[in-house]
């Protein structure tokens, strides 16, 4: 009970923040000296009354705070604009949101199941080659610039021909049977998962392998092994535990750190997620789709640190006392 | 702060970056002497030529002064491709410490020595060139120039804000702080990246490239403040109630005083480490804005920039000198991060990087 309770408080103390985050964003896009209605103006399949009716939306004649009003009024009721092209946003980014999300979490994952197992061994092998090598490596991993490893990798797709080059499906996706279908994502997501994976890989081993020297060091380990446990249980029951909660709040910067990287991915393998929606909206300066996808961004932020919140509550009974 | 530059100095990694360092900064800050070429220099005939052959012996096997030929550029009608060949009817000899084109040593002194030029009518490019026909090498030079030197730019701005914003909020304490700390973590709630290209975009296109180059540092600044200033409030905390905090506030020194003056030099150390360790993060921002085109503009030669043109598929393939500014990012990348690696075991012998 007294968990649901502080969850259910960690909730609510989202919702000033989506505000201003909003208001923030808003400001910002509107500070820009670009009309917001000059593409849709510029179309000539869009109608008069649409323009009417987007400008009449977004309260263009009226105050900025005014604005603001409107637009927070219409964001709640989920209605989000249309594009340039005359397309509904929301229809937009409910096509790119899952597959940029399918992204991060599948590199959350790997990075998780790699680099925690590596994080262990490195912190056990203290000093020995082994530990020096992933060292050696993780430095590399995370000074490559990842636009310029994705293009490296891009070559090899190429000159290989092992792997598609950008898109998330071949042409041909819908007629494929199931398993055949999700052969192609895997396919086709591979390389921007190792763009990011080496991207993030690096960051949670160090981390995950300084907890484990901490613990390792602290007396209750001396005790367990004083006691005369054996080290399998010494090290997977006691010290484990301890050295992978710190590694829970990083989820969440992980996962800001993902949004941000992935962008430049997206980018590079014509990968149709958010990052590069937004990427576009801002090269066409497409009012609508930039603020909605920016506040999309900014929520599966704040989900994504509220998610890793309560994983630590329930992990971690020593914060349950303190709240 | 001695401890530091011993460890630095002690440990192999860290010294050999540290030497790396220095090198290419020399390098960049003697950039227009050993660049061949200056910065707007382009042969338009000469697009996309692959690095200059450089031959110490000549047809006769006997050995010579270096010498380079000058490339053709002629249509290949069977592949539909252009095809480089040597020119080898006449030799071009390398001329050292010689005069060349005209510049203005660190935009003021006007001098015309370069360190390796070639005669007259020769064209010598060390690292091929781009579509416009200028020299990747010297471009590299310039380029180097802005990359390496935005990070500091932006932290200098960064640093400041952070500071006082941290300061304030943390002295203050109460609702300020409340409302100040909600400030900066809906900052940080937006994806850095997202924000970055959205300020880059609403960029003003009229303007000089001085200009630009100013309000990008800006634009980078404006990213990092918040989580900064987050981490100095929580070092005022600790620090206000000490008793020389005390003692200011009982002589009468104002708020902003104590802040300033008492307060906040007790984290220069923090501060000092706080830079180093985000220098490399700084150089990619850069390079990732002006990758996409949203950073600095032609014809300014960034890093990021230069590597733009490695985008085409039929870039990265045939011509795989466009690919050499992202080496040089990552090399300054992972020369920071080593000494960043040293400083943090100094201060933070828990944290045992190595």
């Amino acid at each position: 009970m007294e968990i649901l309770k502080y969850i259910f408080k960690r909730i609510l103390q989202t919702i000033p923040l989506l505000i201003i985050v909003s208001l923030i964003s808003f400001f910002i896009i509107r500070l820009s000296p670009v009309d917001p209605l000059a593409e849709l103006r510029l179309n000539p399949s869009v109608s008069k009354e649409t323009l009417e009716k987007e400008s009449h939306r977004l309260g263009l004649d009226k105050p900025i705070i005014v604005q603001y009003g409107k637009w927070a009024k219409s964001f709640i009721k989920g209605d989000l604009g249309i594009t340039s092209n005359g397309e509904k946003v929301s229809v937009k980014l409910k096509e790119r949101i899952p597959n940029t999300l399918l992204l991060t979490v599948v590199v959350i994952f790997l990075t998780w199941v790699v680099g925690i197992p590596l994080g262990i061994l490195a912190a056990l092998e203290w000093k020995t080659y082994f530990d020096r090598l992933l060292t050696v490596l993780t430095s590399i991993g995370m000074a490559i610039p990842s636009f310029f490893f994705a293009v490296l990798l891009l070559i090899f797709a190429v000159k290989t021909g092992w792997f598609p080059v950008g898109g998330l499906t071949s042409a041909n996706f819908t007629d494929m049977g199931l398993w055949a279908q999700i052969k192609d994502i895997v396919h086709h997501l591979f390389l921007p998962v190792i763009v990011l994976f080496t991207l993030s890989l690096a960051g949670l081993q160090r981390q995950m392998r300084a907890n484990m020297l901490d613990v390792l060091d602290s007396d209750y380990i001396r005790f367990a092994r004083a006691k005369g446990l054996s080290e399998f249980k010494v090290i997977y029951k006691h010290a484990l535990r301890n050295a992978v909660n710190p590694l829970i709040t990083l989820l969440g910067f992980e996962f800001a750190g993902l949004l941000s990287g992935a962008a430049l991915t997206e980018y590079v393998f014509q990968y149709p997620g958010l990052g590069r929606l937004i990427l576009e909206a801002v090269l066409k300066s497409d009012i609508n789709l930039v603020m909605a996808s920016l506040m999309m961004g900014a929520i599966m932020l704040i989900v994504g640190n509220l998610i890793a919140d309560i994983l630590l509550i329930i992990t971690d009974p020593r914060i349950r006392v303190k709240s | 702060m001695k401890e530091i530059i011993t460890q630095l100095i002690k440990d192999k990694f860290a010294k050999i970056a540290l030497i790396l360092l220095g090198l290419m900064y020399l390098a960049l800050f003697f950039a227009d002497f050993l660049a061949p070429y200056t910065k707007d220099f382009s042969d338009r005939t000469m697009a996309y030529v692959p690095p200059s052959k450089i031959f110490t012996i000549d047809e006769n096997g006997q050995l010579s002064k270096p010498y380079t030929y000058n490339y053709t550029r002629e249509f290949n009608q069977d592949t539909l491709e252009m095809d480089y060949k040597l020119n080898r009817s006449k030799k071009y000899y390398l001329k050292f410490f010689s005069s060349g084109q005209p510049y203005k040593f660190l935009g003021l002194i006007p001098m015309k020595r370069h360190f390796v030029t070639v005669e007259p009518d020769g064209r010598l490019f060390l690292l091929g060139t781009d579509i416009n026909g200028r020299d990747v090498f010297s471009r590299l030079l310039f380029g180097g120039r802005i990359s390496m030197t935005i990070g500091f730019l932006a932290l200098f701005v960064l640093f400041p804000i952070g500071l006082l914003y941290g300061g304030i909020s943390g002295y203050l304490g109460g609702k300020v702080d409340n409302i100040m700390m909600r400030f900066a973590e809906a900052v940080m709630s937006i994806p850095s990246f997202y924000l970055l290209i959205i300020l880059a975009s609403i960029l003003p296109s009229g303007m000089t490239s001085i200009q630009r180059f100013i309000l990008i540092v800006v634009i980078l600044a404006l990213i990092g403040w918040a989580s900064f200033a987050r981490v100095v409030r929580g070092m005022v905390l600790s620090i206000k109630n000490q008793e020389f905090v005390q003692a200011a506030k009982s002589i009468g020194q104002s708020k902003l005083g104590i802040i300033v003056r008492h307060i906040l030099p007790q984290t220069t150390s923090f501060v000092i480490v706080a830079m180093t360790l985000s220098v490399p993060s700084y150089i990619l921002s850069e390079s990732g804005l002006s990758f996409l085109g949203l950073g600095i503009q032609q014809p300014d030669a960034s890093w990021g920039n230069m590597l733009k043109e490695a985008q085409e598929f039929t870039n990265i393939i045939y011509r795989p000198w466009l690919l050499t500014p992202g080496f040089l990012i990552f090399v300054a990348v992972l020369a920071f991060n080593l000494i960043g690696d040293t400083i943090r075991d100094v201060l933070d012998p828990k944290s045992r990087v190595r």
